[in-house]
């Protein structure tokens, strides 16, 4: 019962993620009707803006110690960091201690003006072609920022640490009245968990009940309509690709220190988060937030050793074994509407 | 009127044969001035470094590359020399191999098998690379290591720990300096005895290759050995980024250590989830939970940062080996200071064990007077040297595996600053890490190098 549990906790957390990236994907597509396969790169770069956030606020310049030597014997240079001789030199480690929860502020922004120069620059130009050619541009493009990221900060992943406050794991099993150390879940993966929670709550409601939400929602339903009412959709529409940017950053900003950052893991993510789209249903957010959670909960399961016992292998194709079945049984995926990609 | 000696059929036949000379390979064809695959012309010499620029082990392999030219500078004269000035055989003397000029060419090997071999195969046929170095990756050595065999091209391994380099896939034109898992569970399982005691039960997460299988054997039998029981080994798919589904369970499995038989990012990542799941925190069976780490490298250690602190592990060589522990050790200082002074950061342990590569086969080349690959095996089988390093060597005749002491390391608690990772805990001595050609962890009696091959 206690490794159920712990591996419902698990597939949260990388539900979670893939919830996330699964509803920018859902709302491109949505709006603008283009498969984004550069996404994964968005929830990389947002990872990344933790790095560079983590990276800028631990800047330092040399100061030379007489006193010791480096390996080649020379005087050593020692880092002093400029926002400890700013704030002090507890108030500095804090800020740099906190550099991913600091790192929302500047990703926000950053993946906000990615969105829309990639929409701008590149994609608009892809409309009217075919969706293979729109999978073609932007894979392409998700494979340029990849070897930008890695020629930049190479290929190791980067360590990008919680709060110390955040470090640690939460005995969660006491809770359920298990003994003590029976289900371990760490501090961060809830914050991430809950993190998510707030922003797919903060996206649905931003399209429900605010009126530029409202004519999003109905340029998806009718684009042509709302057009004809004098309504600029596309602009509308490029916002909303600025927003689903932004939430894949944010997604990849959380998650830089549950896995650290390196240049392959948009790749990682995007083909399952794709897969999740297609099981929830092309277009239906619900559906994307929905198989999301319930992908990541099953690959989780099926990761648990004993399952691996008796099915070698099964860990690695279990999302698409049941995306077979879901799409056999109900074609167009969990929640998908009628017409979405039909014609 | 003439008759014609030129027939439909006969044409056809003369087309065929030509066609067929012309797509077999060119070290496939005999090359009867010199009897060996890619003679080298009188003036200069051509080595091909196959190494990972892309994919997981790109760091390394940068570092490899840096290596290899600073190697080649040394090789022909350049620089302040390096380890030629420590190394026991003193045959080198400046001025390229045997009088040529060492020029190279460099392929990526993506940290993939084919990439690799169509990488070293392309430097073969179309550079001309009379020797092939290099790699970051098991599969990748044992893949490249047989190309070069089938080619008649000397193969000399960079970072490769499966013991089936050397083992049951070795090969008679394959030499490997880098230590192998066997000797990693030989060296390691008495400090981790001494350290965590005798009985303990071990939980292997194992990386789902060559390497890992090889490792985890290792590790296991050499602690089982000692006293400990093994709980549980569960193999990970190599592309896991995330550990979680595979760590959770391990606190309530029995086990009190945790073994991570996992490389690169892999291990950054495996290690970083234990951490978080308060592994490291953790009490079980009334001891301390511990996490081994059974191969270590300087890069990954930066990777991990802080959570590598006090997990033990093994090397095949560390920067700071000669200034604390001695004379024995010499060439690593004079390394260090070359490698530092043209970087400006110390050398890790895959740079050291290439450019050791490169001096050694440089010095086998002239000690043989000869650029043949038969002729180098000879040069280099049971071949025994000092001043690279890691103390007195012997590149064993019957593996082509490079037997020396080998380190016992601990992620330090207090770095004096960012090179400072790693304290050398023990140095176990080359006897304790020997072991018999035909061992079964080596593919046993079946194991064999088969014939060198010129090539020609």
């Amino acid at each position: 019962m206690d490794q159920i549990i712990v591996q419902i906790l698990n597939g949260l957390d990388k539900g979670s993620a893939y919830a996330l990236i699964a509803l920018g994907l859902t709302i491109i597509f949505g709006t603008l009707g283009v498969v984004n396969f550069a996404h994964g790169a968005l929830f990389m770069m947002g990872a990344f803006c933790a790095v560079i956030t983590s990276k800028i606020l631990s800047a330092s310049h040399k100061i030379v110690d007489e006193t010791r030597t480096d390996f080649l014997g020379n005087p050593l240079e020692v880092d002093t960091f400029y926002v400890q001789e700013w704030f002090g030199m507890a108030a500095g480690q804090t800020i740099m201690e906190w550099a991913v929860p600091i790192a929302i502020l500047f990703a926000v922004p950053v993946m906000i003006l990615v969105g829309f120069a990639m929409e701008r620059g590149l994609i608009k130009h892809f409309y009217k072609r075919p969706h293979a050619d729109q999978i073609l541009v932007t894979f392409g493009l998700a494979l340029v920022i990849g070897e930008i990221i890695k020629y930049t900060f190479g290929a190791n992943p980067i360590q990008t640490p919680a709060p110390p406050a955040f470090t640690g794991s939460l005995d969660f099993g006491v809770f359920l009245g298990f003994e003590a150390q029976t289900i371990m879940y760490p501090y961060w993966r809830l914050v991430y968990f809950f993190f998510s929670a707030m922003i797919i709550a903060g996206v649905f409601a931003f399209l429900q009940f605010t009126t530029f939400g409202m004519v999003v929602r109905a340029g998806m339903a009718d684009r042509e309509t709302v057009g004809l009412l004098g309504i600029d959709i596309d602009k509308r529409f490029t916002f909303m690709f600025g927003l689903a940017a932004a939430v894949a950053g944010l997604a990849g900003v959380m998650y830089a220190p549950i896995v650290a950052p390196n240049y392959s893991m948009g790749l990682d993510f995007l083909v399952l988060s794709f897969v999740v789209v297609v099981v929830g249903g092309m277009g239906s957010l619900p559906g994307a937030v929905a198989a999301g959670f319930l992908l990541g909960i099953l690959e989780s399961f099926a990761s648990m050793p004993v399952v691996i016992d008796v099915l070698p292998g099964i860990n690695q194709i279990i999302i698409y074994l049941v995306a077979i079945v879901i799409l056999l049984t109900r074609p167009r995926g969990l929640m998908g509407r009628k017409g979405v990609m039909e014609e | 009127m003439s008759k014609s000696n030129f027939t439909r059929r006969g044409v056809m036949k003369t087309g065929a044969a030509a066609g067929a000379a012309l797509t077999l390979p060119t070290y496939l064809r005999a090359d009867g001035h010199a009897g060996f695959t890619n003679a080298p012309g009188d003036s200069e010499v051509v080595l091909g470094f196959n190494v990972p620029q892309s994919g997981p082990y790109a760091d390394e392999g940068a570092d490899e590359l840096r290596a290899y030219e600073l190697a080649v500078e040394h090789i022909n004269g350049g620089g302040d020399g390096g380890m030629l000035s420590t190394f026991s055989s003193k045959v080198l003397d400046g001025t390229g191999i045997l009088g040529r000029e060492v020029k190279y060419v460099t392929g990526d090997t993506q940290t993939k098998s084919d990439a690799a071999r169509a990488s070293a195969r392309s430097m073969i046929e179309k550079d001309g690379a009379i020797m092939i170095t290099g790699g970051s990756s098991s599969g990748v050595a044992v893949a490249v290591q047989a190309l070069c065999q089938e080619a008649g091209i000397i193969f000399m391994a960079g970072l490769t720990h499966s013991n089936d380099t050397t083992g049951k896939d070795r090969k008679a034109n394959g030499f490997r300096h880098f230590f192998n898992s066997y000797m990693t569970g030989a060296a390691l399982a008495p400090v981790l005895a001494a350290q965590y005691g005798t009985d303990r039960k071990a939980y292997h997460l194992t990386a789902d290759y060559n390497w890992g299988y090889t490792t985890q054997e290792a590790i296991q039998s050499s602690t089982e050995a000692m006293g400990w029981e093994t709980v549980n080994t569960v193999l990970t798919p190599l592309t896991q980024t995330d550990f979680s589904s595979y760590i959770a369970p391990v606190l309530n499995s029995g086990a009190d250590v945790l073994v991570l038989n996992h490389y690169g990012g892999n291990m950054i990542n495996s290690l970083t989830n234990a951490v978080q799941f308060g592994l490291r925190d953790a009490q079980a069976n009334g001891v301390n939970f511990e996490i081994v780490v059974p191969l270590y490298s300087e890069l990954m250690a930066r990777g991990a940062g802080p959570n590598i602190k006090g997990i033990l592990g093994s090397q095949n060589w560390d920067w700071k080996l000669e200034n604390e522990l001695g004379a024995k050790y010499s060439g690593t200082n004079a390394f260090v200071q070359s490698f530092g002074t043209k970087y400006g950061f110390p050398p890790s342990q895959a740079a050291h064990t290439c450019y050791v590569q490169t001096l050694l086969y440089a010095d086998a080349v002239t000690r043989a007077g000869s650029f043949a690959p038969c002729a180098i095996d000879e040069a280099l089988s049971d071949f025994e040297f000092d001043g690279m390093g890691n103390g007195p060597t012997l590149y064993r005749g019957s593996d082509h595996q490079c037997f020396k002491d080998v380190l016992v390391v601990r992620g330090k608690e207090n770095p004096e600053n960012e090179f400072d990772l790693v304290e050398i805990v023990e140095v176990t001595p080359v006897e304790q890490v020997t072991y018999a050609p035909d061992h079964p962890q080596m593919g046993g009696a079946e194991a064999s190098l088969g014939e060198c091959n010129n090539g020609a």
